[in-house]
C-alpha cells in the first residue's frame, strides 16, 4: 500500500510543478487564473490522499474552506482585474 | 489489505494521474480557451476520484461530510468559474480563430445586428 501513496505524491507534486510553469509564464492574467485554479485543485487532491493516507481528518475542513475560497478568489479576479492589452477595448470581434 | 483497500488506491491513482493530466493540458494547449478546458473537466473529475477514495478510506469517520460537501461544492462552483473566464478570454480575444470549429458568440451576434432592428 505504500507504493500507491508514495507514487501519488509524485504525480501531485510533478503536477504542481508543471502548473507552476504556465502561472509564471503565462502571457496574459487569464491564464495565470487558470493556472492558480489547477495549483489550488492539485493542492486539494494532496490534502485528500494525505487524509486517505494518515487517517486524520484535521485538514479535511481546510479542504472545504480551499474550495469555496478558490471560487470566491477565481470570480472576483475575473470581475475586477484590468484587462491588460488595449486590444481589449474593443467589444465586438473582428474578423 | 482489504478489498476496499485495493478500490482506495486505484481511485487515488487515477485522480492523481487526471491532476497530471491536466496539469500538462494547462502547459501546453495553444490558447486560453483549451486551458480553460483542461483546468475544469479533467481537473474536477480527478480531485473527485480523490476524494471519493479518501472518503472510502475514512469510512464510518464524523469528518466524511466535510470531504462530500467539498466534492459538491467543486461540482457546484466548478462550471461558474469556467463560464465567466471562457467569456472573459472570448471578449478579450485571448483565443486563436482557427482553432475554432464553430463560433456560436459570433453567429449570434451577427444575427441580433441584422435581424434586430432595434428591438434590443
Amino acid at each position: 500500500m505504500t507504493i500507491v501513496w508514495v507514487m501519488a505524491a509524485v504525480l501531485l507534486t510533478a503536477a504542481a510543478v508543471i502548473t507552476m510553469f504556465r502561472l509564471l509564464a503565462g502571457p496574459s492574467t487569464l491564464d495565470r487564473l487558470v493556472a492558480l485554479d489547477t495549483l489550488v485543485a492539485v493542492t486539494m487532491c494532496a490534502i485528500g490522499t494525505w487524509a486517505a493516507f494518515s487517517l486524520d481528518t484535521t485538514a479535511t475542513y481546510g479542504l472545504t474552506a480551499l474550495a469555496l475560497i478558490s471560487f470566491v478568489g477565481s470570480v472576483s479576479v475575473a470581475r475586477f482585474r484590468v484587462p491588460d492589452s488595449d486590444r481589449s477595448r474593443s467589444t465586438r470581434r473582428l474578423r | 489489505m482489504s478489498a476496499l483497500d485495493i478500490f482506495t488506491a486505484v481511485l487515488v491513482l487515477c485522480g492523481s494521474t487526471l491532476a497530471l493530466t491536466a496539469a500538462i493540458g494547462v502547459v501546453r494547449f495553444p490558447d486560453t480557451l483549451a486551458r480553460m478546458h483542461a483546468a475544469t473537466k479533467p481537473q474536477v473529475l480527478g480531485l473527485l476520484l480523490v476524494l471519493a477514495g479518501a472518503a472510502i478510506r475514512l469510512r464510518g469517520n464524523v469528518d466524511v461530510g466535510m470531504v462530500i460537501l467539498t466534492g459538491l461544492f467543486t461540482v457546484i462552483t466548478a462550471p461558474v468559474v469556467g463560464n465567466r473566464v471562457g467569456q472573459l478570454a472570448y471578449r478579450e480575444q485571448n483565443i486563436r480563430d482557427d482553432l475554432l470549429t464553430k463560433d456560436e458568440m459570433h453567429e449570434f451576434a451577427e444575427k441580433r445586428e441584422s435581424g434586430g432592428n432595434g428591438q434590443n
